[in-house]
C-alpha cells in the first residue's frame, strides 16, 4: 500500500511514545491543585483557586506495535490526553519522547513549527466528529492529499495514487476520491479520516471515540477495518472510549481514568477479568 | 496602425483636468467660496473633517471645492495634505466630562443630571422639502440671524460643564458599568505611525473608527443591531458640544496652553448585560464612539462596534475587529475600488491565454 | 471673519525632495533593509497618505521616493508601456519633486519602478526593480485573515495553498493561476511576486539584481535580493510553464519572443499583436537591437 517512505522499522517493545507527568490545567493554579484535585477527591476543580486540573501526573509508555485502549467516563480527562499528545491542546505540564528522539522534550517549551513537525511526521489522528478530522469543503482526495503535502510530497500522481489506494484500503469507492466528504454518510466520513491518517505512514495513531455516534453495524465495521489495519501495518495506537466493549476489542493493555488521573493500568484482560480499583470495577460491572 | 503613441497618455490626463475645471466652473452662479461651505454645509465639513483625520474647517471646505461635493474625494485630499504636515507635539487628553455642550441626550432614562438639551438636530423635523430656501435672499437671511439671535437668554449658569455630570459615571459609580479603563497614554497604539496589527488594542480600534468612513461603519453596525451580533444597544449618553486642546507648557513647569477648542461627538452605548465570569456580578457592558465635529450616525455606529468587537469569538462579520476596520477605512476602500479601472490587460492577458489552453483553443 | 481670516499663514508649500519627508523614507528604507534581510517575509510599514490614491501605486512609489537620488535615471511602465496613464501619472510627480532624468530604454535606468511587468532586457545588477503590489499575501487565495495568514507563514504552514493548487489539477487538467503565481523564495516565505504574467517569473530566479516590492495600502515591503532563488509553486510532474502566444509576432518590431499583447484595432476591428514592452518594441524599431525570436527555453515547456 504505501509508498511513501518510511521511517526504518524500531526494534520490537520498542517504546514509541513516552509520557512522563503529563498535565493540562485550566486557570492560574496554585499549590493545593494536585493535592486537592483528582480521583480520590471525586473533582477535577480545585476549591482553593478555582483551577480546573483536566490531566494529572498522567504517565505511561506505549511500545511499538501495541494498541492502548484509554476508558473513562466524560470527564476523566480521556479525549485531552490524546488532544495535548497530538498538539490540539497546549499542556501545562510533562514531557514527552517520541521514537526517534533521544530525550523526552519539555512540551512546554516545543515551538510551535517544531509541533507541527512531530505531529506531521509521527502521528495520525482520528476523532469522533469527523468535522473536526476533515475539511468538508474540499474533496476527499484533498483531505487525504493535505498530509501528504504538510510532509513535502509535490508530485500530484504520487499524491494521486496514495491517496487513491488509501482510499480503497478504507473500502471507500474509488469515485468519491473527488467528492467532498459534507455529501458522504457518517460511517465514510470516519473511513477518510483514517485514510488521512494513515496518509504518511505514522508509527502513532490516536482515535478519540471513532465509533460513538454511529450506528451498531457501522460501527463494527469501522473497528474490523482498524483492526485489519494494526495487523497488517503493524501500527501503534491509543484508543479512548467510554465504551468498554470497544476497548475489550481493540486494546492489548488500559488505562482507566478519572478526574483527570489514571486510577488503574494494566492488561486489558486482567482489568476486565479482576478489576482492582473500586471505580474500574464499578465501570466493568456497569457494562451490559 | 493603432498602435498608442507613447505621449498620448500625458495630454489625456491633462485635457480630463482642465475639463474637470470646466465642468465645476462654467455656468451662471457666482464661485462658491470656502466660507459659503463652511457657513452653509457645516455637516458636511465636519463629515469631511472626520473621515479625513484633520481638524481643520478651513481645509475641509477647501477639499469639498476642490472634489466637486465627492465627500471620498475629499476626505482623501485632506489625509494626503495631513501628510505633509510636521507633526509638533502631543496635545493633553482632552476631557469631554467638560465639554461645552451644544447637544446631550440619554435614552436610558428619562431625566438625567443637568437635563436633556435638545441642541440642533433635524431629528424631528418633518423631512419636507423646503422650497424657499431656493430664494434665499441676503437680506431676509440678515433677518432671521438678527431676530434669532435678539431672542436669546442667558443661560450660563445651567450651562456649565460642570452641570453635566456624565451618565457613564453614574452607572459606573453604582457598579452596574464596565469599569473605566486605566488612564495612561504609554502603552498607546498611534495608528497614523504604524501599519494595523491585529488583535489590535482597544486604542488603536477606536481611532481607525474615528476616521473610518461613515457610511461603511452604518453598515456594518446595521447588520449587528439588526441580528447580526446581538448588540442591543441603549444610548446612556450622546453628547456634541466644543472641547478645549491644550498642551504641557513648553516651559513653565506644570502650566498648561490652551491651543484653542475642536467641536467632537461623543457616544457611550450600553449593551445587554451577559453571564459574568467567577465572582465578579453582571455588569452592562459599554461601548464608545467618538469622532470630529458634529457626526452622530457615525459616533453611534463606532459605538456599538466597539462594543461588538469585543465578543470572544466572532460570530458576524461585525464582531470580527480585522473584518471591521479593514473595510471601513473610505480613502482605502474608494482607492482600491477605483484601481479595478486601470489597465489590466496584462494580468487579463495571462487570464485569457490560460483560459484558451484550458480549453484546448489556439491563440 | 472674513475669507482672508482663513488663509493659512504660511506661504505656498515646498516639498521635499522626492515629497516624502526624510522621517518617513529613513522608516521605509528600515522596513525595506529588514525585507532584503529576510527574502520573501512580509515587513509592514507605516505607509501615511499620499496624492496618489491607494491601490495606485503607492506602495512602488514610497519605496522609489525613499531610494532615489539627483543622480538616479528612472524608467516607469504599467503593463509594459512608459505612455500608460497610470505610469504617465507617477512619472509626473517623481519628476515634479525631483529633477531627475527619465527614460524608456531599460538599460539606461537605474531605477526601473513597474506595475505588473518586468523588461524583456534583463536587468543587471546595478539596477533596481521596484514593484507595485496591490494584494501582497499570496495565502489569501485560501485564507482571508489576516492573523491566519501571518500565523501560517510564521509556522511555514503552507498545506492549505498546495491543496487548493491539488483540487485545481484535479478539476482543470492542470494549474489554473495565471498572472501572480505565487513562488517559494529561498526555500522558505511564499511570496506573491505582484501581478507578473508567467512570462517575467523566471526573470526574477537567480536574478543579478535586487527586487523590492511594495504594498502601499496594505502597508507592507518585500524583497528578493540578487541572486536569490525564486521557484512558482509547482507538482514535480507537472512543470510551471509561461504563456504561448502560437506564431503570433509582434505587428510593430517582429518579435516572436516577447510577451505579445492582444489589441484590436480601433478603425477595421481587426485582432493584432504588439510587445507589451513599448520601450523594447521602440529599440528594435530603431534598430539599436534585434527582435526576440521565440525559443523553447532550456528547461521548460514552452506550451501555455
Amino acid at each position: 500500500m504505501g509508498d511513501t517512505a518510511a521511517s526504518p522499522a524500531p526494534a520490537p517493545d520498542a517504546v514509541i511514545l513516552a509520557v512522563e507527568n503529563l498535565e493540562k490545567r485550566y486557570g492560574p493554579g496554585c499549590e493545593s491543585c494536585l493535592a486537592l484535585t483528582g480521583p480520590d477527591h471525586s473533582t477535577n476543580v480545585c476549591p482553593r483557586c478555582g483551577s480546573v486540573t483536566a490531566l494529572r501526573l498522567i504517565s505511561f509508555d506505549l511500545r511499538e506495535g501495541e494498541i492502548l485502549g484509554v476508558v473513562g467516563e466524560s470527564g476523566s480527562g480521556k479525549s485531552t490526553l490524546v488532544q495535548c499528545i497530538y498538539f490540539d491542546l497546549d499542556a501545562t505540564g510533562g514531557r514527552m519522547r517520541f521514537d526517534g528522539q533521544n530525550d523526552a522534550a519539555d512540551v512546554t517549551r516545543l515551538p510551535r513549527i517544531e509541533k507541527r513537525r512531530l505531529r506531521g511526521r509521527l502521528m495520525g489522528m482520528v476523532y469522533q466528529n469527523p468535522m473536526r478530522g476533515l475539511r468538508l469543503d474540499i474533496t476527499s482526495g484533498a483531505n487525504v492529499a493535505e498530509k501528504l503535502l504538510e510532509a513535502e510530497v509535490f508530485h500530484f500522481s504520487r499524491i494521486r495514487g496514495r491517496a487513491q489506494s488509501l482510499l480503497d484500503r478504507t473500502e471507500i469507492p474509488a469515485s468519491y476520491i473527488d467528492w467532498p466528504p459534507r455529501t458522504l454518510s457518517g460511517g465514510m466520513q470516519q473511513r477518510i479520516q483514517i485514510a488521512k491518517a494513515l496518509a504518511n505512514n505514522p508509527p502513532l495513531l490516536l482515535l478519540d471515540e471513532v465509533t460513538s455516534g454511529l450506528d451498531v453495524s457501522v460501527q463494527a465495521r469501522v473497528l474490523d477495518l482498524i483492526r485489519e489495519l494494526q495487523r497488517e501495518m503493524g501500527i501503534s495506537m491509543i484508543v479512548v472510549s467510554h465504551d468498554m466493549g470497544v476497548i475489550r476489542l481493540l486494546a492489548d493493555r488500559t488505562l482507566v481514568m478519572k478526574n483527570g488521573g489514571i486510577v488503574e493500568q494494566g492488561l486489558t484482560d486482567q482489568i476486565l477479568e479482576d478489576p482492582q480499583h473500586p471505580y474500574t470495577q464499578l465501570l466493568v460491572h456497569s457494562t451490559l | 496602425m493603432g498602435y498608442v503613441a507613447v505621449q498620448g497618455g500625458i495630454t489625456a490626463i491633462e485635457n480630463s483636468e482642465k475639463l474637470n475645471r470646466y465642468l465645476r466652473s462654467r455656468g451662471d452662479s457666482a464661485p462658491l467660496s470656502v466660507l459659503q461651505i463652511i457657513e452653509q454645509m457645516g455637516l458636511l465639513v465636519d463629515k469631511v473633517m472626520g473621515e479625513g483625520g484633520l481638524y481643520s474647517a478651513f481645509h475641509a471646505a477647501l477639499a469639498i471645492k476642490q472634489a466637486s461635493g465627492d465627500p471620498l474625494e475629499a476626505a482623501f485630499l485632506l489625509r494626503a495634505y495631513r501628510s505633509t504636515l510636521r507633526r509638533l507635539a502631543d496635545s493633553l487628553p482632552v476631557r469631554t466630562a467638560e465639554m461645552r455642550i451644544h447637544r446631550r441626550i440619554s435614552a436610558a432614562f428619562k431625566t438625567i443630571p443637568g437635563g436633556q438639551v435638545l441642541g440642533s438636530t433635524s431629528d424631528y423635523e418633518q423631512r419636507i422639502l423646503d422650497f424657499s430656501l431656493a430664494k434665499e435672499s441676503e437680506d431676509a437671511r440678515r433677518e432671521a440671524v438678527r431676530a434669532f439671535e435678539s431672542g436669546l437668554v442667558d443661560n450660563e449658569e445651567t450651562l456649565h460643564p460642570e452641570h453635566f455630570r456624565p451618565v457613564i459615571d453614574m452607572l459606573r459609580s453604582q457598579g452596574l458599568a464596565d469599569k473605566a479603563p486605566a488612564a495612561s497614554t504609554e502603552e498607546l497604539t498611534d495608528i497614523t505611525q504604524e501599519s494595523p496589527a491585529f488583535p489590535m488594542e482597544r486604542s488603536g480600534r477606536l481611532q481607525m473608527l474615528a476616521r473610518a468612513e461613515t457610511g461603511g461603519v452604518l453598515a456594518l453596525a446595521y447588520s449587528s443591531m439588526r441580528g447580526y451580533g446581538m448588540v442591543h444597544p441603549t444610548v446612556a449618553e450622546l453628547r456634541v458640544g466644543a472641547v478645549r486642546v491644550q498642551m504641557p507648557h513648553p516651559w513653565r513647569k506644570g502650566a498648561v496652553v490652551t491651543l484653542g477648542s475642536i467641536a467632537l461627538t461623543e457616544v457611550e452605548i450600553v449593551a445587554s448585560p451577559e453571564k459574568s465570569e467567577g465572582d465578579e456580578k453582571p455588569v452592562f457592558p459599554m461601548g464608545y464612539g467618538c469622532c470630529f465635529g458634529h457626526n452622530e450616525v457615525k459616533a453611534i455606529s463606532a459605538a456599538v462596534l466597539d462594543r461588538a468587537m469585543r465578543a470572544a469569538a466572532p460570530h458576524a462579520p461585525a464582531e470580527d475587529a480585522e473584518f471591521v476596520l479593514m473595510h471601513t477605512d473610505g480613502v482605502e476602500s474608494s482607492g482600491f475600488c477605483s484601481h479595478f479601472k486601470l489597465p489590466h490587460y496584462v494580468t487579463f492577458q495571462a487570464d485569457l491565454a490560460r483560459l484558451r489552453s484550458m480549453r484546448g483553443t489556439d491563440e | 471673519m472674513t475669507p482672508a481670516d482663513l488663509l493659512p499663514a504660511s506661504g505656498p508649500r515646498r516639498f521635499n525632495f522626492a515629497f516624502l519627508n526624510e522621517g518617513a523614507k529613513r522608516e521605509v528604507r528600515r522596513a525595506l533593509l529588514k525585507a532584503v534581510a529576510l527574502p520573501g517575509h512580509q515587513v509592514p510599514f507605516a505607509s501615511p497618505e499620499l496624492p496618489i490614491a491607494r491601490g495606485w501605486g503607492t506602495g512602488g512609489l514610497q519605496v522609489t521616493m525613499s531610494l532615489i537620488g539627483p543622480a538616479d535615471v528612472l524608467k516607469i511602465i504599467d503593463q509594459g508601456c512608459d505612455g500608460s496613464v497610470n505610469a504617465v501619472n507617477l512619472r509626473k510627480l517623481l519628476v515634479a519633486t525631483t529633477g531627475v532624468r527619465t527614460t524608456s530604454d531599460s538599460r539606461e535606468a537605474t531605477i526601473l519602478q513597474s506595475r505588473h511587468r518586468l523588461p524583456e532586457i534583463p536587468l543587471a545588477a546595478h539596477q533596481l526593480a521596484v514593484l507595485q503590489v496591490p494584494l501582497p499575501e499570496p495565502l489569501r487565495l485560501v485564507e482571508p485573515s489576516e492573523v491566519e495568514t501571518r500565523r501560517m507563514h510564521s509556522e511555514a504552514d503552507y498545506a492549505r495553498m498546495w491543496v487548493s493548487l491539488y483540487e485545481d489539477v484535479v478539476q482543470n487538467g492542470a494549474i489554473s493561476l495565471a498572472a501572480g503565481y505565487p513562488c517559494r523564495v529561498h526555500g522558505t516565505y511564499i511570496m506573491s511576486p505582484s501581478p507578473l504574467p508567467r512570462w517575467d517569473l523566471p526573470l526574477l530566479d537567480g536574478a543579478e539584481h535586487l527586487t523590492l516590492l511594495g504594498a502601499g495600502r496594505e502597508k507592507r515591503v518585500y524583497a528578493v535580493p540578487p541572486y536569490t532563488s525564486v521557484k512558482p509553486l509547482e507538482f514535480e510532474d507537472l512543470p510551471f510553464t509561461v504563456e504561448d502566444f502560437g506564431s503570433a509576432v509582434c505587428a510593430r518590431c517582429g518579435s516572436s519572443g516577447t510577451f505579445l499583447d492582444e489589441l484590436y484595432d480601433e478603425k477595421t476591428g481587426a485582432a493584432f499583436r504588439v510587445c507589451s514592452d513599448s520601450g523594447f518594441c521602440d529599440l528594435v524599431r530603431a534598430g539599436v537591437v534585434p527582435p526576440k525570436r521565440k525559443t523553447a527555453p532550456a528547461g521548460r515547456l514552452a506550451h501555455g
